[in-house]
């Protein structure tokens, strides 16, 4: 009974991997092959690094990608700190008049249908501009803020949580010892919460990244980044650089993402190795 | 130069009065830190101001403007008010753009077309997430982690080219036609680019991983006892599961599910991409009727009444995410 079952638990688990990965994986062994029609194996050409250098040399898609590094990069680092201070309020601050309120504000982004969030972001810049005269036109400053108000709400979840874990006595005592607050925070929470933050702005940096029905509604002319570039091309069928792009992509965040995890096995080695010791040395 | 400043009668008495000021209000309450933060308010107030600006005022607005009149001109709508004289307001408020998503079956096809898409999906989202989940929660510490890394690792991967991905296995001389043709399966290539058939597999591919996270996070906090407990008493292990791992797994499922459903209903890259000019959904309703017809109102419509329907999930959604916050105190 027990074989059986572990035997579809494992089927399962091999079938969904294969699923998640098949498609990942074609795309990156499609990019070496010399043939325009992307899926049709050229073995006498392939494998070629042909779609790399013309991706390379492609300046519109250069462009595109420097605009969306930047945009990710003040999206990630905005959202920081906004979710960190929504994160900290919601955990540590009690409770307060409209509480509920900031909390299911938090919580609805997350699961917002991504054409309703964008179609509302660009009337809000569109009355703005009538009203104020600012933003004058749209662009980088407006997808910057506009990922900020979704990537906030990711960046709020992880503090959230990261600050739930660990209680509140050791910024009690530093209080009680007579730190100011703000200190407290810097000194105490701050560390203790630095995973969750870093976690938090990589979040954000590939939320924004990635974003594309957003960024398409409150962008302006001449503000086009990678994401709504590749869309204009991959409308109109397969294409060997995007191939190309798309293994570029997956490598960088492979190693990034292991990296990270191995780092993150250490850290919590070290802390392990750091509570044995504090109990040894405490009998 | 801290010294003289200091020294300074009136500095000293404003610094003496701010100090008695913070000890005798925040300082003194005793429980919770954060009675004790002096510019509380201040800080609440950040996070606040933000979204009730960037979050909560644009669907004010997007409301306002789902009651104008779209006409030529920028912004391609009718102001709600006019001032007609010095002294006299006029209103004008128009149902006409609700009126025409009832009127015209588009909308009403349209709507009803992504909730079947978006409920299937998950459905399907949730067969093939649930094994895993499980299969993960059960295994050892050390493979738990990877695999978990496997599957966070394609959804820090851009979506769009996942999305992408599927175009070159689908196509009729895709990766797969031409296996199986290869083979001599199949004589002539199955057509399953641009048809229903895809948007749902792209769906169920693209939140693959929303379904599974919270899955594995209810089941691996489940506690095994309970399942040993049943087995020494005499439980069968299909029965043990229906009685005690599904109903102790519900938070996970439903965060799952709401996870999944409540952005694939306002899907538009997959079926832009990979469904065919048949495949109605919202999202592809509302982007169409905002890039290419420039009609705002109706646009504006077409969310606002989105909205209405998302409303008792997304509720559902905050409810048990705020219940799952508490538990974790």
């Amino acid at each position: 009974m027990i074989g059986k079952r572990s035997v579809f638990i494992l089927t399962a688990l091999v079938l969904g991997f294969a699923f998640l990965y098949i498609p990942i994986i074609s795309m990156v062994v499609f990019s070496f092959n010399y043939s325009k029609l992307v899926t049709v194996w050229d073995a006498y050409n392939s494998p070629t690094l042909k779609w790399y250098f013309s991706m390379f040399a492609n300046e519109q898609l250069l462009d595109s990608a420097k605009l969306s590094i930047e945009i990710a990069a003040m999206n990630a680092t905005g959202a920081v700190v906004l979710g960190t201070v929504a994160g900290l309020v919601l955990a540590r601050f009690g409770h307060f008049r409209g509480r509920t309120l900031l909390s299911g504000m938090t919580s609805a982004p997350l699961v917002m249908p991504e054409v309703i969030t964008g179609l509302s972001l660009l009337l809000l810049f569109v009355t703005m501009e009538s009203l104020f005269g600012w933003p004058a036109g749209r662009g980088m400053t407006t997808i910057t803020i506009a990922h900020m108000t979704f990537s906030m709400a990711y960046v709020t979840v992880i503090v959230q949580s990261r600050l739930a874990t660990f209680d509140e006595s050791l910024e009690e005592a530093a209080m009680d010892l007579g730190a100011h607050p703000t200190k407290v925070f810097f000194v105490i929470t701050l560390p203790i919460i630095l995973p969750a933050i870093l976690s938090g702005w990589l979040l954000s940096f590939t939320l924004s990244w990635d974003d594309l029905v957003i960024s398409s509604f409150v962008s302006g002319p001449g503000a086009t980044t990678l994401p709504m570039l590749i869309f204009s091309k991959v409308k109109l069928g397969v294409n060997p650089e995007i191939n190309a792009l798309a293994t570029v992509l997956v490598a960088i965040v492979s190693v990034g993402v292991i990296f990270a995890a191995l780092w993150m096995r250490r850290q919590e080695k070290i802390r392990d190795r750091d509570v044995q010791m504090a109990i040894a040395a405490n009998q | 130069m801290g010294k003289a400043r200091s020294e300074d009668p009136l500095f000293g008495r404003i610094v003496y009065w701010w100090r008695v000021l913070r000890d005798t209000t925040a300082f003194r309450v005793s429980t919770g830190i954060a009675r004790r933060v002096t510019g509380r308010p201040l800080v609440i107030a950040i996070p606040y101001l933000w979204l009730i600006f960037f979050f909560v005022i644009p669907f004010i607005i997007v409301l306002k403007i789902s009651f104008a009149e779209s006409r030529i001109a920028m912004p391609p709508y009718s102001p709600l008010w006019e001032w007609v004289t010095t002294s006299t307001m006029q209103i004008k408020l128009t149902m006409s753009n609700f009126g025409f998503l009832f009127e015209d079956a588009l909308y009403k096809n349209a709507y009803l077309s992504s909730v079947r898409i978006a409920f299937i999906s998950t459905l399907f989202c949730l067969l093939i997430g649930y094994p895993m989940a499980y299969g993960m929660a059960r295994s050892k510490p050390s493979t738990r982690n990877i695999l978990l890394l496997l599957i966070v690792l394609p959804f820090w991967t851009s979506f769009l080219l996942r999305v992408y991905a599927w175009i070159g296995l689908l196509k009729n001389n895709g990766v797969i036609n031409n296996i199986l043709l290869s083979l001599g399966i199949i004589k002539e290539p199955i057509v399953m680019m641009q048809t229903d058939f895809a948007v749902y597999l792209g769906i169920v591919y693209s939140y693959l991983p929303f379904m599974i996270l919270p899955l594995y996070s209810t089941l691996e906090k489940m506690d095994i006892t309970l399942l040993e407990a049943a087995a020494d008493l005499g439980c069968r292990p299909i029965k043990a599961f229906l009685k005690i791992t599904l109903p102790l797994s519900i938070p996970g499922i439903v965060a799952g599910c709401m996870l999944v459903f409540i952005p694939a209903v306002g899907e538009y890259v997959i079926p832009a991409l990979l469904g065919g000019p048949d495949t109605l959904m919202i999202g592809r309703v509302l982007w169409d009727e905002f890039f290419a017809n420039r009609d705002w109102p109706v646009a504006s419509a077409v969310a606002i009444a989105m909205l209405l329907l998302l409303v008792i999930p997304i509720m559902l959604f905050q409810y048990f995410q705020g219940r799952e916050m508490r538990a974790h105190r």
